[in-house]
């Protein structure tokens, strides 16, 4: 994308600018995250959780590529290749830890990247093509966690997957004969394993793809910002090198603090303690639980249990469970109103704060506790909250709602005035070059 | 148009979550769930502190030698510790020459080089330790049907591992008459023994360590009296869970530091940057 004012890129050496006539690929780094992407200048730190979410991915597939090198995908063996690679290869506790809390800090940030989405409106239009991408790479990282935790084959990867593949059995008809070709048997075993690792190495790839995609529908438009207003003059933006390359750096650095006191502290403390014994079929743990990046949506499946006129409650679930992120797709075109950010409409602010991310945190917990009252009963009037939060209130309130004048330009909601637009932006960078 | 279809399949899993709610909570009214003896008398792991706790926490290579004697002695009679080998040993303080000894003191499977055979031999240190059992059969035949778990891996794999052990190791004892009074059901069946820190409060390991003074001590070291054999056992077994500990307390330390010299530096070039553009 290009504003008029964006800086074109003019390769300085002359090497540069003869790779520039031949393969454009420093013209392309420049305009995406470089001096040519002009960027609002109003971003609060809620905006630092893409760039980090591409870090995580990063480190996830480095970390993972690492971990493949010493694991083999095989019941009989793959629990002890894990232990070998933590106790006798060099370094390979770091990147077994690395690699698993990376998993929970990639999810870590992208709740709060999605979250973000919801509250300043980024799904609206234009960028309605980022978010649905958005929503495509939140479910292909889900599938990637998922089998990635099956591969330790220890007692919460097997019995978890005897689980989430167990719902594919709730599908009328088609259920059972799906569920075994999937798994490649009757229970997972070698065969789902193998593949499991097959996927679990390809998925990865899958997501970075779709990672550029979403950068790519993002760039045409631009980034979004808090006020929601449309950038309108280049006083509204600076370029993201160096402005946003300064303040994503010292992020990471936070970001990089948080993640290594928890690989290097409390490492086990986001695992479940039965994942440390090995698989074993004859053996039900007391208690089943995903890991907890999952948890909201476990007890949204867990929340049915009655049937509902003709449909069984396993189902029910099952529909349930996925339609709770399904309904994610739609919403540009639930959320009518024509205001972006949560900041300037004060009803849907209310729901957001006082419905939406309560009922998500008691979604959180329920899933992590045992499948006992009083905790299924709480997790059905949160996730009774969850549907109508995003499938009746969202819709009504953007009818009804009256929303807060907006400010005229971003440059008026920093300076309080936009006077600005007379004094260069790209003067001010001048120092920092 | 999407406005009442959306709303209408709002409605759709509202109402039915509604009417799993009210059932449930119907039946939580006409028939509350029954309290078990499990849920009432299971306690959470006593206290224990031992020197690799905390950030800055190293293995006491005293007591985790003093652990291992007693697993050798001891638990190494029904319980495997299959990920751990002999040369791990020297992380313990052993010479080369002692890992040796104390690997040919065990008997690990081999073949008869005449004959092909299966036979035993004396360990060497890159044997791993021994099972106890040939397989799961002959150890559920040797032990009221249960199976002694492998010990490698216990204190990760169970919350608050190494606590855990020592609790489960010194929390044998008479099963409470305020239990049995309230559930007359769940007396303590013949052949398992009665723990409150044990999950369903009766398991099949008979108290293995009974008697103060049941392994040699040596000198300069505490009386081995059961608790003081319980914390070192633990001790070893959080060893063995996580042999790299005080290497990843020491990489951590390092780490942190550094990230929180690059953040500031960061920081500052931020605000450097920013400086004079209001935002």
């Amino acid at each position: 994308m290009s504003f008029p004012w964006a800086k074109h890129y003019t390769p300085a050496h002359p090497f540069m600018k003869w790779m520039d006539d031949r393969l454009p690929i420093p013209r392309l780094v420049y305009n995406a995250v470089g001096g040519g992407y002009e960027v609002p200048r109003n971003l609060n730190y809620f905006w630092n959780f893409g760039f980090l979410a591409g870090l995580c991915l990063v480190l996830q597939i480095v970390t993972g590529i690492v971990m493949a090198m010493h694991y083999a995908a095989n019941t009989a063996v793959a629990f002890d290749t894990i232990e070998m690679t933590v106790r006798d290869v060099n370094w390979g506790w770091l990147m077994r830890y690395a690699h698993a809390n990376g998993a929970s800090a990639f999810f870590v940030v992208i709740y709060i990247h999605i979250f973000r989405g919801f509250y300043y409106g980024s799904y609206k239009a234009p960028r309605e093509m980022v978010w649905l991408l958005g929503v495509v790479i939140f479910l292909l990282m889900m599938a990637t966690a998922f089998m990635g935790y099956v591969l330790p084959w220890g007692q919460m990867s097997f019995w978890g997957a005897k689980v989430i593949t167990g719902l594919f059995g709730a599908i009328p008809f088609v259920g059972e004969p799906l569920q075994q070709w999937l798994l490649g048997g009757f229970a997972p075993d070698n065969a789902a394993l193998n593949r499991f690792f097959s996927l679990h190495y390809l998925l990865p790839f899958v997501i970075l793809g779709v990672v550029i995609l979403h950068i790519w529908a993002l760039h045409i438009p631009g980034s979004s910002n808090p006020t929601g207003v449309e950038v309108k003059s280049s006083s509204d933006t600076v370029p993201f090198y160096p402005f946003y390359v300064a303040k994503d750096g010292w992020a990471i650095g936070v970001f990089a603090i948080l993640f290594a006191i928890a690989v290097f502290y409390f490492p086990n403390a986001l695992g479940h303690p039965d994942n440390y014994i090995p698989a074993n079929p004859m053996s039900t743990p007391a208690h089943i639980v995903p890991e907890w990046y999952f948890w909201p949506f476990y007890a949204i499946l867990r929340a049915f249990t009655q049937d509902f006129f003709f449909i069984p409650a396993k189902l029910m679930g099952v529909l349930a469970m996925f339609g709770a992120i399904l309904v994610w797709f739609f919403l540009p075109w639930l959320d009518k109103s024509p205001v972006r950010s949560g900041g300037y409409r004060p009803l849907y602010r209310k729901f957001f704060f006082f419905g939406l991310i309560p009922a998500m945190l008691v979604l959180f917990y329920c899933g992590g506790a045992a499948a006992a009252e009083p905790y299924v009963m709480i997790s059905q009037l949160a996730a009774l909250y969850y549907f109508a939060h995003f499938l009746i209130i969202i819709p009504v309130v953007s009818a009804i709602e009256k929303p807060l004048p907006l400010p005229f330009s971003i440059t008026e909601s920093v300076l309080g005035k936009d006077d600005e637009a007379v004094l260069d932006v790209s003067a001010a960078p001048a120092s920092a070059v | 148009m999407a406005r009442i279809l959306s709303i209408l399949v709002g409605l759709f899993f509202t109402v039915a979550l509604a009417w799993s709610f009210g059932k449930g909570a119907y039946t939580q009214i006409t028939e509350p769930p029954a309290a078990t003896a499990e849920h009432e008398f299971h306690l959470h792991p006593k206290e224990l502190h031992l020197a690799s706790d905390g950030p800055f926490g190293k293995f006491d290579k005293q007591q985790l030698q003093r652990g291992f004697q007693i697993y050798k002695e001891v638990c190494s009679a029904c319980h495997s510790l299959s990920h751990v080998a002999f040369r791990d040993l020297a992380a313990l303080g052993y010479s080369e020459g002692q890992v040796k000894a104390i690997a040919a003191g065990f008997q690990v499977p081999g073949v008869d080089p005449t004959t092909g055979e299966a036979n035993t031999r004396p360990g060497l240190p890159t044997d791993y330790f021994p099972k106890p059992f040939a397989n799961d059969t002959a150890a559920r035949a040797a032990n009221n049907n249960a199976i002694p778990p492998d010990l490698s891996l216990m204190t990760k794999a169970r919350h608050e591992g190494g606590p855990y052990v020592y609790s489960l190791l010194t929390g044998f004892q008479a099963q409470p008459a305020a239990l049995l009074k309230e559930f007359p059901d769940a007396k303590t069946p013949d052949g398992l023994h009665y723990n409150p820190y044990f999950a369903n409060l009766n398991l099949a390991m008979a108290p293995p360590l009974t008697a103060d003074g049941q392994v040699e001590s040596s000198p300069g070291n505490p009386k081995p009296t059961v608790d003081q054999m319980a914390k070192d056992v633990s001790a070893f077994l959080v060893w063995t869970a996580e042999p790299k500990l005080e290497k990843r307390n020491q990489t951590g330390l390092a780490v942190v530091l550094f990230l929180i010299f690059a953040t500031v530096l960061g920081y500052m070039s931020y605000r450097n940057i920013w400086a004079g553009k209001k935002h």
